[in-house]
């Protein structure tokens, strides 16, 4: 009760009575002092006494609050506040405890040699955010609905191989994998633990109240949501980990990014995350007054994709010649205003294991029409090279409305017409062209921005694995229809060797192979450019986690 | 009257059954659907894809869903969102008010400024006043709505810093005074344009009515011009208003999609955009019948209103 009363003396501040109200919007009026630029005000924060707000701008709305529901990136934004997993990672990749009083490894025992063997201590005195206890019953009730078949899951890789899942005590649980699966310390780093409680006498899980009344363990519990306009999380004045400095957060959506850039310039949101500020704004708004604008490196590689069945793309001098003629610091300098940073590889380069030795493209046009005529295909009708009947000539697809993407094609188009190649533009509106076009590899090449990892693990096996084609009947996302041998032998013993070192040079060599077969032609690493009030301390980027805001208890105004 | 009113009813009811048919159609029958949104979430295959649309029911042929669907709301279940697995009643009533307060403000603004405009217009015909007004209304309605607001926000937000960029209130906050000063710019916006409409429509009808016999008898038997203007010659101008009015009710409740993005208002237009754009079928069914509904609705009463009002026209 007691902070109940603390609470409400401060929103008495921060909320004015109506004549207040009054008062101070004819002073603003007069331009004396703006009510809603209110949430920049700032004051000290004591431990253990939040205080304070920060509104945060999302260009998407976040609905899906189960989870383990299907959802996108932006939802993930409100579960880092709302939840925790059984460890999490941090900016440079290593895993930290949370949920879990240790990270289970093979040196502490937690993982077996063989690494079939799970078994993870818990914390004690962990209490939800409705004031229940959190136990070893809720993580085992948690792997449980992944998998239960009447729930609507999101993703079950590599949930689908825990078997036997054992509650020893309140605070420690085991399990058995089907088999050595390496990649999935990182998935759980990111399956946030749900509370049993909430879903005890409810025969749909999928409309559970739980869904759209969230109670989790994390630093900020659920206050409320206003559909279509804002959710708003109040600090958890009990979270076990670093106490929130602010009173509440709020998320607010706005689904323009101009509209977002100009709140962000009016002071009317204090942080622009996910979408946040275009870079063509960038040089603008590092310029602002009072503002603080970063450029985030994020794990997506941006890259032109082929189809790898269809004859053009198949003799691998084709892509080789491709490579050579893409102008890759062009396109990022004049198209993407020099931010991201060009990559020959899908591994981001803040990865422990991002390959550095990899051969450097270079723009030589003069080489690639070598190549080209060195492996039979010699110009034909409209000067467009053919060999034994296939020309040439393909089309290149990517999320219709994407401008710069566009702009890049057209790029493209141009630099590959000078050594005899076509290649014809055919974008698609998003729901299309990532619906079966995509995954049933329906296109020629594509011009896609793709995270290559599982959560934050090496393993690639869902893209690049021969089993992963989804139009030859296998499981996951190698739409490219890549096939190597090498690389499923090096991909399926990297998945079960569970030492960081010893899996080191598996991947450095994954690398190497990628980035001689090309069936992808890396582009650059994703940068993201966020902007934040002067003075809002603790804002950070984590190049493993899809979204910014993951950390907002450790953020405070100074 | 009974009569007619059950007559028009049954007309709706058909009109109603095959909107929902052919908007459940082409919604289906276009390509995507909403699973495409989750196809780059790292992880996901088309085996996982075509798990969640089997619990989804989206593998059922087409008819049955319809059915399915369509039986459904007679029992007031109307589904449940795809995104946030909320009832779409639910999400429709979240957000109606928002809009409510936007339109329905926005639209008194636009009615009484606009049947002034009008009136005056037409009484000083060809007047200074006149010609500023025929002129400033074209501009109105040439200049697109996103624009505008982006300049009224840059001038007013961003320049002189008098009102706010956005947002329906100030987050923690919500007193009338708050509102209203969120409310000055969209409806600002939006009057610009639908006084320009509505001073068009009010100057032409009066302009009908001001040469009529009955006025020149209103103003030969001695009656003074002001009471004649306002008891003769606007209140038979403001008959066709009513229709316009009734047509109106729709656009109320729909929302503007275009104010509603800039202004970041939580209305309906974006729920309907947004729901698009994440395919969200029982949402978008949802808006699409409650449109349906309205429009005719705001037919039927626009009717029966003309007819209490203008005891010339006789119903039935």
């Amino acid at each position: 009760m007691s902070h109940r009363t603390d609470s409400d003396k401060r929103s008495s501040l921060l909320n004015p009575t109506r004549r207040q109200m009054l008062g101070m919007s004819l002073a603003g009026a007069a331009g004396l002092m703006l009510p809603w630029t209110r949430s920049s005000m700032s004051f000290a924060a004591t431990p253990g006494n939040p205080f304070g707000q920060v509104i945060i701008g999302f260009s998407q709305e976040p609905t899906v609050f189960n989870p383990h529901m299907p959802h996108i990136e932006v939802d993930e934004g409100i579960y880092w506040n709302l939840y925790d997993p059984l460890f999490g990672i941090a900016p440079d990749g290593s895993y930290v405890p949370a949920l879990a009083v240790e990270v289970p490894t093979v040196a502490n025992g937690g993982i077996s040699e063989d690494g079939l063997q799970w078994k993870v201590k818990l914390r004690d005195g962990v209490t939800w955010h409705d004031g229940k206890p959190f136990t070893a019953d809720d993580v085992k009730f948690t792997l449980g609905l992944i998998m239960d078949p009447k729930f609507r899951s999101g993703r079950r890789a590599g949930h689908d191989l825990v078997r036997d899942i054992t509650v020893v005590s309140p605070t420690e649980i085991q399990w058995r994998m089907e088999k050595p699966y390496a990649p999935y310390a990182s998935i759980l780093s990111s399956t946030f633990i749900v509370p049993q409680h909430a879903f005890a006498g409810i025969s749909d899980p999928n409309t559970a109240p739980f869904n759209n009344a969230p109670i989790g363990t994390g630093p900020f519990k659920w206050a409320n949501r206003v559909p279509g306009d804002h959710i708003q999380l109040d600090a958890n004045r009990t979270y076990y980990g670093q106490a929130p400095h602010l009173e509440r957060v709020v998320f607010k959506y706005i689904p323009d990014l101009t509209v977002m850039y100009t709140q962000f310039k009016t002071g009317d949101i204090d942080v622009t995350a996910m979408q946040g500020i275009m870079p063509d704004h960038y040089e603008e708004a590092k310029g602002l007054a009072g503002r603080t604008v970063v450029n985030l490196p994020v794990a997506t590689i941006e890259a032109v994709a082929f189809n790898l069945e269809r004859p053009q793309f198949k003799d691998p001098a084709v892509r080789k010649a491709l490579y050579l003629a893409l102008d890759k610091q062009t396109i990022i300098d004049e198209l993407y205003y020099g931010l991201p940073s060009p990559t020959e590889t899908y591994m981001p380069q803040q990865s422990a294991y991002y390959n550095p030795n990899l051969p450097k493209q270079t723009f030589n046009l003069e080489e690639a029409r070598r190549i080209l005529d060195e492996a039979g295909w010699k110009p034909g009708a409209g000067g467009i090279r053919e060999k034994e009947g296939v020309r040439l000539s393909f089309t290149n697809s990517t999320t219709a409305g994407n401008q710069v993407r566009e702009q890049t094609q057209q790029f493209m188009q141009q630099t590959w017409q000078e050594i005899g190649v076509e290649m014809q533009i055919s974008n698609l509106p998003p729901a299309v062209m990532w619906g079966d076009y995509w995954m049933q590899s329906k296109f020629d090449s594509v011009v896609v921005g793709i995270n290559y990892l599982t959560g934050a693990d090496p393993d690639t096996t869902d893209y690049f694995g021969s089993h992963s084609i989804n139009a030859q009947g296998g499981a996951g996302q190698n739409n490219f229809q890549y096939k190597s041998t090498e690389v499923d032998t090096l991909l399926t013993q990297g998945a079960t060797v569970q030492d960081v070192e010893k899996r080191k040079p598996i991947y450095l060599k994954v690398q190497e192979v990628i980035r001689n077969d090309l069936p992808i032609l890396p582009l650059f690493q994703y940068t993201y450019v966020r902007g934040y009030k002067e003075g809002l301390k603790g804002f950070t980027g984590n190049v493993n986690l899809r979204i910014e805001p993951w950390n907002v208890n450790t953020w405070m105004w100074a | 009257m009974t009569r007619y009113i059950l007559n028009r009813l049954g007309q709706s009811a058909v009109i109603l059954v095959l909107v929902s048919l052919i908007g459940f159609v082409v919604l289906n029958l276009a390509p995507g659907g909403p699973l495409s949104q989750f196809a780059l979430t790292p992880g996901m295959s088309q085996a996982e894809l075509d798990r969640i649309a089997e619990q989804l029911g989206l593998n059922r042929p087409l008819l049955v869903q319809y059915i399915d669907w369509f039986s459904r709301l007679f029992i007031g279940d109307w589904g449940r969102s795809f995104r946030d697995g909320q009832s779409v009643l639910a999400i429709i009533a979240g957000h109606l008010p928002a809009t409510l307060l936007l339109m329905g403000t926005s639209t008194l603004v636009s009615i009484l400024i606009g049947t002034w405009v009008g009136v005056m217009g037409a009484v000083r015909r060809y007047s200074v006043f006149d010609t500023l007004a025929t002129v400033g209304a074209m501009v109105a309605l040439s200049i697109p709505t996103f624009w505008f607001g982006l300049v009224a926000i840059y001038l007013f937000s961003l320049n002189l810093k008098w009102l706010p960029a956005g947002s329906m209130y100030t987050i923690g906050d919500q007193s009338i005074g708050d509102y209203a000063i969120h409310l000055i710019l969209p409806v600002m916006v939006l009057a610009f344009v639908n006084v320009a409409i509505w001073s068009r429509y009010m100057r032409s009808a009066t302009l009908e009515v001001i040469d009529q016999d009955f006025v020149r008898t209103a103003r030969a038997k001695g009656l003074p011009y002001r009471r004649v203007l306002i008891h003769h010659i606007v209140r038979n101008a403001l008959l066709p208003m009513i229709t316009l009015a009734g047509l109106q009710l729709p656009t109320i409740l729909g929302g503007a999609l275009v104010t509603e993005t800039v202004f970041t208002w939580p209305g309906m237009g974006r729920l309907f955009l947004d729901s698009i754009g994440y395919s969200d079928y029982p949402v978008i069914m949802g808006i699409l019948m409650f449109s349906a509904i309205l429009v005719l609705l705001g037919n039927l009463m626009a009717d029966l209103l003309v007819g209490l009002a203008d005891p010339r026209v006789r119903l039935g």
